[in-house]
């Protein structure tokens, strides 16, 4: 079979689909994603094929998705649960955190946790307070949580595969923006490994890094520089925990110049980070200093100001500006 | 029936008037289950003596045993805190019967969550009681497989078990197994969210879950006023399934009652709610001074209803037991003493290395390069001790 073009929400749908037709300990849980498919109908005609026992519609309470999601997990279950938007995460953090990422180390790795939990995330949809935000950096920064988030059909495919056969909870975050962009799906290939960061673009003057919805950014960015002579490299990291910094330590070397772009606010986020690891790791190599651009230290805003704050393509090209100016 | 909430028995307020917490001896309240008096005789009743109908002098003899024991393993771990030896103990003074008479009720196939106290109900499971004390001595966070005695791990974040067990209950349920699950909790832990969803979940899943609540009547300084207007076992009311409320000093009643409650859940009837209503004779935890918050006398109306003293008047009473098995009892407690303290004593520190172990299961870049960090830092002071021998 070749490759098919697909949206990326219909690529996780796929993905799921396979998934449960695959493993019958695989379950499909959340607030809507049975009859309704999920608000963005991302687990559209699950639950008609699967059933109600394995696509299951649950209460309204996220942290008793996540709670009850555990305690499958325990009895040898693989859940895979949805949190419906961002914003909505919070009343389950205590459970992600206290509960889902420590009990692995707590039983001296007796037990395994393989639980996903799916969280589309993001601006640029013009949404309601709480439907935008992008709390990535505090779920990496948890040990005992995996964080990816894909940037196209092809790894949302594969990368829902991966998390899904992991056993280690996964937060999957999907860029909601980018749910109805096509792209190429080869349920056929062989994915690359989870973690590791792919560049989507060749260039020599400076890297750009990015994940999830700015990859698509990042893209049009450096399509626009090359208007201008400037040679960019994209990459896209595709996991928050674990950083690829081995790949953006090798595009650094080659380009000696790194911008890290991101929705999620620039401060602690995951931008600082690869900005603090770059500079110990290659700190002769770098002609100036990482830039990063992202969301402000504000509270996301009403979406009539969404493009004021999320980064575009003016905003990176401006630091890339500002980088090549050193 | 007339509902008798907390509201109802709360005194006026009036100026110059100490404000006491009005008690009735829960012995007198007819929606107390109760098959022992705190004089240890025997009642009936008509709906739970059903359970422990066919029990032998030789099981009480085993639940006077298991109460007794537990109460010395608690006694040595409190004293080993004293000594230094643990960074913290949770005693479950007082508790004995409310958690043996459950505890008894399991069966092998059952799984346990607990909180942080219940070292009796980790007796019953057959969980060496030295693994409960490696996370209060500082080796571990957990320490035990829980899967080997189907007994979690403790769960020190209040009432976020009672979720586990729902979850894995909805497992069992899909399984077709005909096991059950039971949450510990506290009166507490009452007031958190995940316990009111977690009564949601398992209500709307008909999850096989007993919900087995301890009050204790304190949650460190706060009476169980503080978290409830009415009696905590008619919140299962409102969700849809049983709650019942068990003399929790009475081992007999708690053993009864609990075997109702997981039948009901292994017939597939769904959850249950046990209140299992007792007392805290110690502290919180060993960095708590309970005389800062309450009265000595409420403290010694309880040690009147003390659970052990409770069953040994009946056993003497009933003839089920003689002086022999009490000196007998009396000296494998002894021995149990000194193997905790053997045992704790030589309880090593976990290698440094353990920092990295587990925290991931499919490994972590990070955790990587930490951990060659760590060593290399660590290989660091072996250079430099060798250094200073030369």
């Amino acid at each position: 079979m070749t490759a098919e073009k697909m949206a990326l929400a219909k690529a996780i749908n796929e993905s799921l689909r396979t998934a449960l037709d695959a493993d019958p300990k695989v379950l499909i849980m959340g607030e809507d994603v049975g009859k309704l498919g999920g608000v963005f109908r991302v687990t559209d005609g699950l639950q008609k094929d699967f059933g109600e026992d394995r696509v299951i519609d649950t209460p309204l309470a996220e942290s008793g998705i996540v709670g009850t999601a555990i305690g499958l997990a325990l009895r040898g279950y693989r859940p895979v649960v949805e949190i419906q938007f961002d914003g909505f995460v919070f009343p389950a953090y205590d459970q992600i955190v206290t509960q889902l990422a420590k009990m692995h180390a707590r039983a001296l790795g007796k037990i395994k946790l393989p639980v996903v939990i799916r969280i589309p995330y993001g601006g640029g949809i013009g949404a309601v307070e709480h439907h935008s935000e992008s709390p990535e950096a505090l779920f990496a920064h948890v040990a005992g949580l995996k964080v990816v988030s894909p940037s196209n059909a092809g790894d949302a495919y594969w990368m829902m595969q991966q998390a899904i056969h992991s056993d280690d909870p996964v937060i999957f975050f999907e860029p909601k923006r980018r749910y109805w962009d096509k792209s190429e799906v080869n349920r056929e290939a062989i994915p690359s490994p989870l973690h590791k960061a792919r560049v989507v673009r060749e260039g020599t003057d400076l890297t750009l890094a990015a994940y999830g919805p700015m990859v698509k950014v990042c893209q049009e960015a450096a399509a626009a520089a090359q208007e201008e002579g400037k040679s960019l490299e994209v990459l896209d990291l595709r996991s928050m925990s674990p950083i690829d910094f081995d790949a953006v330590q090798a595009s650094v070397e080659k380009t000696r110049r790194l911008v890290v772009v991101h929705e999620a606010p620039v401060f602690l986020g995951t931008g600082a980070e690869i900005a603090a690891r770059i500079t110990e790791r290659s700190f002769y190599h770098l002609e100036a200093p990482v830039l990063r651009v992202g969301g402000y230290h504000a509270p996301y805003p009403p979406a009539r100001l969404e493009d004021e704050y999320l980064p575009g393509l003016d905003r990176v090209l401006d630091a890339v500006d500002r980088s090549l100016a050193y | 029936m007339t509902v008798e909430s907390t509201a109802a028995r709360k005194p006026r307020r009036s100026a110059g008037t100490k404000r006491t917490a009005a008690k009735k001896s829960p012995g007198a309240r007819p929606d107390l289950v109760q098959l022992l008096t705190p004089e240890g005789k025997r009642v009936k009743n008509g709906e739970y003596d059903a359970y422990v109908a066919d029990i032998t002098p030789e099981e009480l003899r085993g639940l006077y045993r298991d109460m007794v024991l537990t109460r010395r393993f608690d006694a040595e771990a409190t004293s080993l805190q004293r000594q230094g030896e643990l960074g913290l103990w949770a005693s479950l003074l007082g508790q004995e019967a409310a958690q043996i008479g459950s505890g008894r009720a399991t069966r092998e196939d059952d799984y346990v969550f607990p909180t942080y106290r219940e070292h009796g109900v980790a007796w019953c499971r057959g969980v060496d009681p030295a693994n409960l004390l490696g996370m209060f001595r500082g080796v571990n966070n957990g320490g035990w497989d829980p899967n080997s005695n189907n007994f979690h791990l403790y769960t020190i974040v209040i009432g976020s078990q009672t979720l586990h067990a729902t979850g894995y209950a909805m497992g069992v349920a899909k399984d077709g197994a005909d096991s059950a699950v039971i949450a510990y909790f506290g009166d507490g832990a009452s007031s958190q969210g995940d316990v009111a969803e977690s009564f949601t979940f398992s209500a709307v899943y008909n999850a096989p879950v007993v919900f087995f609540c301890q009050n204790n009547q304190w949650a460190i300084s706060e009476p169980t006023e503080r978290q409830t207007r009415v009696p905590l076992y008619q919140r299962a009311q409102g969700y849809g399934f049983p709650g019942v409320r068990v003399d929790g000093n009475d081992v007999l009643a708690c053993l009864a009652v609990t075997k109702w409650a997981l039948e009901r859940a292994r017939r597939g009837e769904g959850p249950t709610l046990v209140e299992a209503y007792t007392y805290r004779m110690g502290a919180h935890t060993t960095s708590d001074d309970p005389t800062k918050y309450r009265a000595d006398e409420e403290r010694e109306a309880w040690e009147a209803k003390d659970p052990i003293q409770r069953l040994r008047t009946y056993l003497e009473a009933s003839n089920h037991a003689d002086e022999g098995f009490f000196a007998e009892l009396e000296a494998e407690s002894e021995a149990l003493g000194k193997r905790v303290r053997e045992v704790v004593r030589a309880m090593p520190d976990p290698d440094r290395f353990a920092i990295f172990e587990n925290a991931y299961a499919d490994g972590h870049a990070l955790v990587d390069e930490e951990r060659a960090q760590f060593a290399a830092y660590q290989a660091s002071f072996a250079d430099e001790g060798e250094g200073i021998q030369r």
